[in-house]
């Protein structure tokens, strides 16, 4: 089988966010990047689908310099090869022109099946994935928990909301998008990240793609959100913030 | 025409909240635009729920029925509100942030040319609409700036569903026949089931002690299972401590967990993504424990402890087994 998996650097998620001075997005010098976390999950099923069938694993990955970084770990883990679209500006596309730039990066590997996270920590617009699949004319499932080859296709079970699931059948080539939780994630070994140092990561610049990039939504700026409450507060130490809070649980609460 | 065109969804013949909730925010955008609202219903057999969505929406509900969409598929939804989007041409389409519509409403949006402003919170003049970023530790403000209709999609609690004008007329019904085809349809969807039968009813629990990445490791748990233990609560998590295995799906709160609402909530560790807080944030008492200052968490704690986890729980279960001798 071979499977392409589209995955994102995010910023890590404890990172502290500063607004830049434009009002537009973060201040992003000194910010530490990660893959994003579904990514991971979606790379890890790849990896497992190979294991079981054979094959390849592709990451492609579009972004800055610094998106080596996490493609690398990527290899490092197990995918065979790497295609990086080069692009600095990406904070001004919308999810249309990535997947525009994704889909067209793709698209000559004639992958099997293209694996993706269900949505961006950063963003979480939830939706490459999914234009992926409509621009390139193929089936598509989402937030899909396992993945099962079948004679004629997949059987994948999908996770619907409060608890349920459902199990549905496609045939391949299809795009799916991959919820956190399906597997245990790998860590690199070693060996890996020594192996990642050799494999192929082919740059492409955005503009070879040539690919129609006129936004058709803006993020126009981002403000810090308001509290919904006044949240008190108990300062101290952790004893004296235990003492406060038993005491609000007690008198306030009555809970105790 | 031009207008505002909602979709209300519906699963088993049941029209949920939150459609309710995407109607509330169609309105509220037809009256900043000054446009009129349009509802749309997908389905088989949709004329009695079309029924129940005319007694509340003043304007025209058009039942998009077929066959082919009495059970759900990308394919069908997608195809079938791509012709109506095309017959009736609207400004705008307001969606329920649900999970059926976020596996569709993205290919939908794209065979248009648009793009799905997916998740918003708000909306205002402009109009703009707001939506969370970074896992709700910052909000964005967007703008449609394409020629075409303009895709939203609404959070679940974000919007509040007016009360049903009973002295209005009700809404006019119109049948809408997509054109579909059996071999377009390319995947075979089957019955939803649940993984097992549920064993911890979170639901009912007056008090829940629940916990998050912050605990960084399996080993620790018992560290918070102790201040549950002490409190007499529930233990419940977070998703990832779930996705972990640390502890069983079943205790897991938040969207695609369990929905509760106790006396007490007391979250250990956990940041506050909005998946987690759509689950708990109608609880009585949210007390939250974490190192973060600005996590989201505190957005809608009642009272919060700044400070590491692991000083201070310890100290909380001592303090309240004091308390209770």
């Amino acid at each position: 089988m071979k499977i392409v998996v589209a995955i994102k650097q995010v910023p890590e998620r404890d990172a502290q966010i500063c607004i830049d001075a434009a009002g537009k997005w973060i201040v992003e010098s000194g910010l530490q990047y990660a893959l994003n976390e579904s990514d991971a999950y979606a790379l890890e099923e790849a990896l497992q689908l190979k294991e079981r069938h054979g094959g390849e694993v592709i990451v492609v990955s579009a972004g800055p310099e610094r998106v080596g970084s996490t493609i690398r770990e990527a290899l490092a883990k197990g995918a065979d090869r790497a295609i990086h679209i080069d692009c600095d500006d990406l904070g001004s596309s919308d999810p249309l022109g990535v997947a525009r730039l994704l889909a067209a990066a793709v698209k000559p590997e004639s992958p099997d099946l293209l694996l993706t996270g269900l949505q961006s920590e950063d963003l979480g617009l939830g939706q490459t994935g999914v234009i992926v699949a409509e621009l390139l004319g193929l089936p598509h499932a989402t937030l899909i928990l396992h993945v099962e080859k079948t004679e004629t296709g997949l059987k994948v079970k999908r996770e619907l909301e409060e608890g349920w699931f459902q199990t549905v059948e496609l045939p391949t080539p299809a795009v799916l998008t991959i919820q956190s939780g399906g597997n245990k994630l790998r860590y690199a070994t070693l060996m890996g990240i020594k192996r990642a140092k050799t494999k192929e990561v082919r740059r492409v610049a955005a503009a070879e793609l040539a690919v129609e990039a006129a936004p058709v939504v803006l993020l126009e700026r981002v403000t810090l959100p308001q509290k919904q409450k006044s949240t008190q507060i108990l300062p101290g130490t952790a004893k004296e913030a235990a003492a406060a809070l038993v005491e609000k649980l007690k008198f306030e609460v009555r809970v105790l | 025409m031009s207008g505002v065109l909602v979709i209300v969804e519906q699963h088993a013949g049941r029209i949920a909240r939150i459609s309710w909730e995407a109607v509330a925010a169609a309105q509220k955008l037809a009256a900043l635009q000054g446009l009129p609202v349009r509802a749309a219903i997908v389905g088989a057999q949709t004329e009695s729920l079309a029924a129940e969505v005319a007694a509340q929406l003043p304007g025209k509900v058009v039942r998009v029925d077929h066959p082919l969409l009495a059970q759900y598929t990308a394919d069908g939804f997608t195809l079938a509100l791509e012709q109506l989007i095309r017959a009736e041409r609207p400004d705008y389409v307001v969606l329920p942030h649900t999970y059926q519509v976020r596996d569709y409403a993205p290919a939908l949006a794209a065979r248009l040319g648009q793009v799905l402003i997916s998740d918003v919170v708000d909306l205002g003049e402009g109009p703009v609409f707001t939506r969370q970023l970074l896992q709700g530790r910052l909000n964005g403000v967007y703008r449609h700036t394409g020629t075409g209709p303009c895709f939203v999609s609404v959070q679940a609690g974000a919007f509040r569903p007016s009360d049903p004008d009973s002295t209005a007329t009700p809404a006019e019904i119109a049948i809408f026949t997509p054109t579909l085809d059996p071999a377009q349809i390319r995947t075979i969807p089957c019955e939803p089931f649940r993984a097992s039968s549920q064993s911890v009813d979170l639901g009912s629990a007056q008090l829940i002690v629940s916990v998050g990445r912050g605990i960084k490791d399996a080993d620790n748990i018992p560290l918070v299972q102790e201040l549950a233990t002490a409190l007499g609560a529930e233990l419940a998590a977070s998703r990832p401590i779930c996705d972990s295995g640390w502890l069983p799906m079943e205790r897991q709160v938040g969207s695609s967990g369990q929905t509760v609402s106790p006396k007490l909530y007391l979250a250990v560790g956990i940041s506050g993504a909005i998946q987690h807080l759509v689950g708990m944030k109608g609880s009585q008492c949210i007390v939250a424990i974490n190192k973060d200052p600005d996590a989201p968490i505190f957005e809608v704690a009642d009272y919060g402890i700044v400070g590491d986890l692991f000083e201070v729980v310890p100290a909380l279960t001592a303090a309240v087994r004091a308390a209770k001798v």
